[in-house]
């Protein structure tokens, strides 16, 4: 399989997770490790970074682990951009998981204030991967902006409900110039396979993996089908067909006048 | 622009009564089958006919919550600052005619009880006081803030009713949400409750959701005294709040709660007790209504409800909490607002919610939000 390449940095995995909704810090460590995952997000406002004893963060100190700090509570691109100073200086990483929600029912990207946060994150060096509705024009203005990746969302956060923005999802990986992580919804690993067959460079995953009832097990399942779809994506998966290939050729007629 | 007060006057109270006492269990049926489920939808399940349901319903409200919250549940603890009150409250032990020595923390007790309840691990906090204009208002409360904010990621309040401008300056100042109970939506019960004081204005209190709305505030909190008139009825009336609100107001967060009067307050409660029963159905009904409200159960309740009630669809709990100012550590003798029933440490209480199977979440926003 390809690596991933994200801002100059490879990744083996294509399967990111979220952090959050763990039963305990030990489940999701466990969880995060049979994911084979190099990148997890973390929540700012759950890190207690007064203490060098923070309880997720501890169970988080692997080597292949790469940190994702996410912007989750801000409403603005002005709350995002000192958000981001913040974990920047807290974690010692210039990425950022760029979330901007002031809807807090179902969690919808406002994408005004997320384009303006990439570009301030951008020019102020930050390595952003913003978390966006499956807007392909968005997704280009983002490119313009500086953005390291794209993050649309497959359906709302946390819903399980897969890939409801397919059509939309197809698009924004047919034009996209920077990698295109399918984020939010994915709620079996059939949903995540479907991602990586269809193209995507990566998936995140979180709430189907922490709300099973074996984290770990779940873990592998979606390591599986993350890894068995990019296997058939790049092996060009064939396509599907809706009607039978027909018995009396149209273009017979061609043949018979060459003879 | 149309408020609550507007929409509220729309609806007779009896005529709701009747109505939801009027469901049947096919209207609850249909209720647990639906996908997006309505008001009405609210009121079949929190009808005597939706009895026979209460374990389909926990189950419901279990596999809902467990999707939105993951298996957590917020931790924070109360600090009483004040119980001084010019209300008189017929329920409340705060009320103004409970002639006791009052109290009101200075910046120095502030900062002693912050201690205290900073050692239990809390990083979320809620101030309560009475409702006394005089000594404890806003500015009070701007001073008593920049103390706590650097030692606290969030900070709600439980105070007396304020103006928007006040609301807005104290989430200029880092207050995270607001809670304000209705105690009961019966007007004319709420009068007879509500005997004197700023606090018998029944509409200015109703409309006080819509201020905090307005100011731009993360959360309100919204509740009923469970116990004070029918609870299905108030219940139905606080969802509708609840509603309204959201739709409204679409950027903040909401809370609700289920105080139940205690019987030490001194109320004949008999003729509204709820029992444990119908208060797991009115949660359980609470949010198959509302995928993303949070639930949150104080220490009024005991150890076994408490123990039990953290799976159905709870996601906030308060532990080890004092309801008088001092409480903590400075006076721990001053008059409290009620009685508590769970007494154990914020230790042991977390130790029950790991053992639960769930992660006990002290820190869940920053202050530099």
């Amino acid at each position: 399989m390809k690596q991933l390449t994200i801002a100059n940095k490879l990744f083996q995995s294509r399967l990111f997770l979220g952090t959050g909704k763990f039963g305990s810090s030990l489940q999701m460590e466990e969880a995060v490790l049979a994911s084979g995952s190099e990148m997890v997000t973390v929540a700012l406002k759950r890190v207690d970074l007064e203490t060098d004893t923070d309880l997720l963060l501890t169970h988080l100190q692997h080597p292949h682990i790469n940190l994702l700090p996410n912007t989750s509570g801000v409403r603005t691109a002005k709350e995002a951009v000192l958000a981001a100073q913040l974990a920047r200086e807290a974690l010692e990483t210039n990425w950022v998981k760029l979330e901007i929600h002031p809807d807090p029912k179902y969690l919808m990207p406002d994408a005004i204030e997320t384009l303006k946060a990439t570009e301030e994150l951008a020019k102020l060096g930050f390595i952003v991967l913003p978390y966006i509705h499956a807007d392909p024009v968005l997704c280009k203005r983002l490119e313009d902006a500086g953005t390291a990746a794209v993050m649309p969302l497959g359906s709302p956060i946390g819903s399980n409900k897969g890939l409801k923005t397919f059509d939309f999802l197809q698009i924004i990986i047919e034009q996209s110039n920077v990698p295109v992580i399918i984020d939010a919804g994915i709620g079996a690993p059939s949903d995540a396979a479907l991602a990586m067959e269809m193209g995507a460079d990566a998936v995140l995953v979180n709430t189907a993996i922490a709300i099973a009832g074996n984290p770990l097990q779940m873990a592998i399942a979606f390591k599986l089908a993350v890894e068995a779809g990019r296997m058939a994506f790049e092996n060009r998966l064939g396509a599907k067909v809706k009607h039978a290939i027909a018995s009396s050729p149209l273009t017979q007629f061609l043949h018979e006048m060459n003879q | 622009m149309k408020q609550f007060r507007d929409i509220y006057d729309q609806y007779s109270w009896d005529e709701v009564k009747t109505s939801i006492l009027a469901k049947t269990s096919k209207d609850v049926e249909a209720a647990l089958a639906a996908t997006h489920r309505t008001l009405e939808d609210f009121k079949a399940l929190i009808s005597p006919a939706a009895t026979p349901y209460v374990e389909e319903m926990a189950q419901l409200s279990h596999r809902i919550t467990q999707k939105r919250f993951g298996k957590t549940i917020q931790l924070f603890a109360p600090m009483y600052l004040s119980n001084e009150c010019n209300n008189i409250c017929t329920y409340c032990g705060f009320s103004l005619d409970n002639k006791i020595k009052r109290k009101t923390l200075t910046a120095a007790e502030i900062l002693q009880e912050i201690n205290v309840i900073k050692q239990h691990g809390f990083n979320h906090i809620l101030l309560v006081t009475g409702e006394s204009n005089h000594t404890v208002h806003v500015d009070y409360f701007l001073k008593a803030i920049e103390i706590i904010k650097p030692h606290f990621a969030n900070i709600s309040i439980e105070v007396q009713p304020l103006t928007q401008d006040e609301y807005a300056q104290l989430q200029g100042a880092g207050i995270y949400s607001v809670l304000v109970y209705q105690e009961t939506y019966h007007k004319e019960k709420y009068k007879d409750y509500h005997v004197k004081g700023k606090k018998s204005n029944f509409y200015y209190r109703l409309e006080t959701p819509d201020r905090i709305g307005l100011s731009g505030m993360h959360k309100i909190g919204l509740a009923v005294l469970l116990g004070l008139e029918d609870w299905r009825t108030d219940s139905f009336f606080c969802a509708l709040h609840l509603d309204y609100l959201q739709k409204t107001y679409w950027q903040t967060k909401y809370s609700v709660a289920f105080p139940r009067i205690r019987p030490a307050e001194g109320v004949d409660i008999a003729n509204y007790h709820i029992n444990d029963k119908e208060l797991v159905q009115l949660l359980c009904a609470y949010r198959l209504l509302n995928e993303d409200v949070e639930i949150s159960i104080s220490t009024r309740e005991t150890e076994i409800f408490r123990n039990n009630i953290m799976k159905l669809g709870t996601t906030t709990m308060s532990a080890g909490s004092k309801t008088n100012p001092g409480g903590y550590s400075v006076d721990e003798d001053s008059l409290e607002q009620f009685e508590i029933s769970d007494e154990r440490t914020p230790a042991e209480v977390a130790a029950v919610i790991t053992a639960n199977g769930y992660q006990p979440v002290w820190k869940d926003w920053d202050k530099i939000f």
